[in-house]
């Protein structure tokens, strides 16, 4: 056992695990009820808040199991261990024409964790969230069973365990479908639209021309351009159609420091530039998937940047219909607060059902925003935007919070008490015992 | 080409698998359980289609080296390449008192590499061509107190192959000698991560380079010739107090 660095991708809150254990063989995992106190399994720990923390139980560190297990050319069906990242996937799979179905904006993290948190793309108008993509998985409880979940075996525990926060058992291996990709390379669009309700025309034109849409938008804005930003739409670039570039070599520059200095100033000036930067109103361009899907991924641990407090992203979905009205009015706290956001990012999402039952991903308007953790000022800010979201309907991603409260969360899942029947007694995490409020 | 690589579950020794399974080479992996065999065999059969052969084998039982050489050959048709690559890395302090530990730790991390190596040198001498490649460590090149135990078998071992590698030149097979630095696998799983550690992906293919070129000795990553150089340096009378 060992506790060396676990950590959320936020670094707020900051808990402890009492133990660490290491999984390197998935055949060879320990009975889990003899261990003292609760368990909960480890991804990549790209969760933002608690959801991937135990603040005094042990966390099972399941990044050893990263191995392939079978993989099916003709359909493209992949089955591997618990811990391999998206990363291996696609190193693996992206030469032999195959792509994620479904990839969230970082490929650092494991399989599992994305199940765990049922994680979505920029294609979640056509493609719906991950778990719509799994076949099966294998699932070992504390007392030593295992369980092979799908739709047709234990399916309460398969639609339990998908954005099931890694509370209902062990996840020890997976199979997905892959999709095909005729390169590594996509084309895509930027366009810059003047403030949100351009942003809703684009979007009406785009989703069913583009497979992959995001837009970055600029929070510091107000007035007339409440809600500015640039557009991004994309599509897997074929050889027959574009001429594709060279293959990129792998680079990843660390952090150097950790120091907090991203602060409101020095956020203004970049969302200024940023907007900015890109002169005419569309830009139209073919480059490798790294940086079309995971720009973040060019600096490692960039999460340094807010200093040791670390920071809190607010993702939120609202429904159709409420979206307009409910984005101006958050946008215009945001702007007003003073503590505007590096990184905001708002898409539709479609809707194709996600199988799980805890799943965040649904129809409407998504929004992440980052926060520095400033204390007081920000949880603040927060509980007003709360407010709004539960106005309208509309839930927060678990995957990225730190601080929503019980009853909010309740209100937003209530399908909790149903799901708390598959969670595994040996099993918790911080965030679950904040949640439900012990 | 075909490939026996002992410890063949080790992680740093599974990405060289990995490499020489993409050209095609045929590998006989030895490691101490099936289970564990079976799950490497599958990871790498999904990546490259090849022959595969595994073979349960304890470092430790010599009695047994002669036949899983003689299965090897049998199950590839011949050997031209091996990898020694498999170790414990023991808890220094624990050890340091028990002698009948420090023994066991010899006969893992040193005499069964010298008997394999032994053995596999007879077969590649009369066969004329062949590789032996052993994965000692940056440790056993200066003995340090935190780990003299471990260091000072490996040292054994850097040693052997070197006086190895000029017995076998004549007959053209190669010996070479493989000293990583730190990296991040099960074996260091409890130790704090700095910025030195690699990743056994990047040692894995750097072994299997130094494998392909025939290479005498190879510090990997690179770095570590420099490093290993400044630490060979410090005279000993001010290394005796260094702490690391
Ligand atoms: C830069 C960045 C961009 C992101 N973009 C997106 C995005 O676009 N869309 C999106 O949906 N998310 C996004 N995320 C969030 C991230 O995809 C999720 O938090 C994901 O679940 C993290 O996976 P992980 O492997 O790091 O797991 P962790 O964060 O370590 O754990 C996540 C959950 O998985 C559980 N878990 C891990 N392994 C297992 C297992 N073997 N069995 C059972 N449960 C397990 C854990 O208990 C925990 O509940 C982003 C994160 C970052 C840092
Ligand atoms: N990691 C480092 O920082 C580092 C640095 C320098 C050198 N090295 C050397 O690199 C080599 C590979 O190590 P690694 O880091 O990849 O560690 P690893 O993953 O722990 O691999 C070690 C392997 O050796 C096997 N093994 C242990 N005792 C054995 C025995 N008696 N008979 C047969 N097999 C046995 C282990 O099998 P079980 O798991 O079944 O016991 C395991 O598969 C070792 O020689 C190590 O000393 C490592």
């Amino acid at each position: 056992m060992s506790a060396v660095h676990y950590e959320s991708w936020g670094r707020y809150p900051k808990h402890n695990p009492a133990g660490v254990i290491k999984l390197f063989w998935k055949d060879e995992i320990p009975r889990l009820d003899n261990i003292e106190g609760s368990v909960l399994p480890y991804g990549c720990g790209k969760s933002y808040g608690d959801s991937c923390q135990n603040s005094g139980g042990i966390l099972l560190d399941t990044r050893g199991l990263n191995r392939l297990i079978s993989f099916d050319e003709k359909e493209g069906v992949l089955k591997c261990e618990a811990g391999v990242t998206l990363s291996a996937i696609l190193d693996f799979a992206v030469p032999r024409g195959w792509f994620l179905a479904v990839t969230p904006g970082t490929k650092h993290i494991t399989i599992a964790g994305a199940i765990a948190n049922d994680v979505h793309g920029k294609n979640h108008h056509r493609a719906g969230s991950f778990g719509c993509w799994v076949n099966c998985f294998e699932l070992l409880r504390s007392n030593g069973e295992r369980f092979l979940c799908s739709n047709e075996e234990n399916p309460d525990l398969f639609r339990a365990t998908i954005g099931g926060l890694g509370i209902t058992g062990l996840i020890t291996w997976v199979e997905i479908r892959l999709k095909p990709c005729p390169s590594a390379f996509f084309y895509y669009e930027s366009i810059k639209f003047d403030n949100l309700d351009e942003f809703f025309l684009i979007n009406a034109d785009s989703d069913s021309e583009f497979e992959y849409t995001v837009s970055w938008v600029d929070t510091s804005a107000t007035d007339g351009s409440l809600g500015r930003g640039i557009y991004m739409r994309g599509n897997h670039a074929s050889p027959d159609k574009f001429k594709l570039p060279d293959l990129p070599k792998p680079k990843q520059i660390p952090m150097p420091i950790q120091a907090p200095f991203i602060n409101s100033c020095s956020v203004n000036l970049f969302n200024l530039l940023y907007y900015h930067k890109q002169f005419e109103r569309k830009i139209s361009q073919v480059a490798h998937y790294d940086p079309f899907f995971y720009p973040l991924d060019a600096i490692s641990n960039w999460n340094l940047a807010y200093g040791k407090n670390g920071f809190l992203q607010y993702q939120f979905v609202v429904p159709f219909g409420s979206e307009r009205d409910s984005l101006k009015r958050m946008l215009r706290i945001i702007a007003r607060s003073g503590m505007s956001s590096f990184l905001t990012v708002l898409k539709t999402m479609g809707d194709k059902p996600s199988p799980g039952m805890m799943s965040f991903p649904r129809p409407g308007v998504i929004m992440a925003i980052d926060f520095r953790m400033t204390g007081e000022p920000a949880l603040k800010l927060l509980s007003t935007l709360d407010e709004i979201v539960v106005d309208v309907g509309g839930i927060l991603y678990p995957a990225k919070d730190a601080r929503m409260s019980a009853r909010d969360f309740q209100l937003f899942y209530p399908q909790w008490r149903e799901f708390s029947k598959f969670i595994d007694p040996k099993f918790s995490s911080s965030f679950w015992r904040r949640v439900i409020g012990n | 080409m075909k490939i026996l690589i002992f410890g063949a579950c080790s992680a740093i020794a599974r990405e060289t698998a990995i490499c020489f399974a993409e050209e095609g080479a045929k590998l006989f992996l030895v490691d101490l359980k099936e289970s564990r065999l079976e799950a490497v065999r599958q990871d790498i059969l999904t990546r490259h289609k090849t022959q595969i052969e595994i073979y349960e084998c304890d470092a430790n039982d010599f009695a047994n080296h002669p036949a899983m050489l003689d299965a090897a050959i049998g199950a590839l048709g011949g050997l031209d390449a091996v990898l020694i690559a498999h170790g414990t890395y023991p808890d220094q302090q624990a050890l340091q008192l028990d002698i009948e530990a420090i023994r066991r730790e010899f006969s893992t991390n040193c005499i069964s590499i010298i008997s394999l190596a032994t053995l596999f040198a007879g077969y590649f001498e009369k066969q004329k061509s062949g590789c032996i490649a052993a994965i000692s460590s940056v440790a056993g090149d200066r003995g340090r107190q935190r780990n003299y135990v471990y260091g000072s078998a490996k040292g054994a071992v850097s040693l052997f192959m070197q006086g190895l590698r000029g017995r076998l030149l004549p007959s053209g097979v190669k010996v070479v000698t493989i000293k990583p630095g730190q990296v991040d696998t099960p074996m260091t799983a409890d130790m704090p991560k700095g910025f030195l550690f690699a990743s056994a992906k990047v040692v894995g293919k750097g072994i299997y380079d130094a494998m392909k070129m025939g290479k005498d000795v190879v510090y990997l990553p690179g770095y570590w010739r420099w490093i290993m150089l400044i630490i060979k340096l410090i005279p000993e009378s001010i290394f005796k107090k260094l702490k690391f």
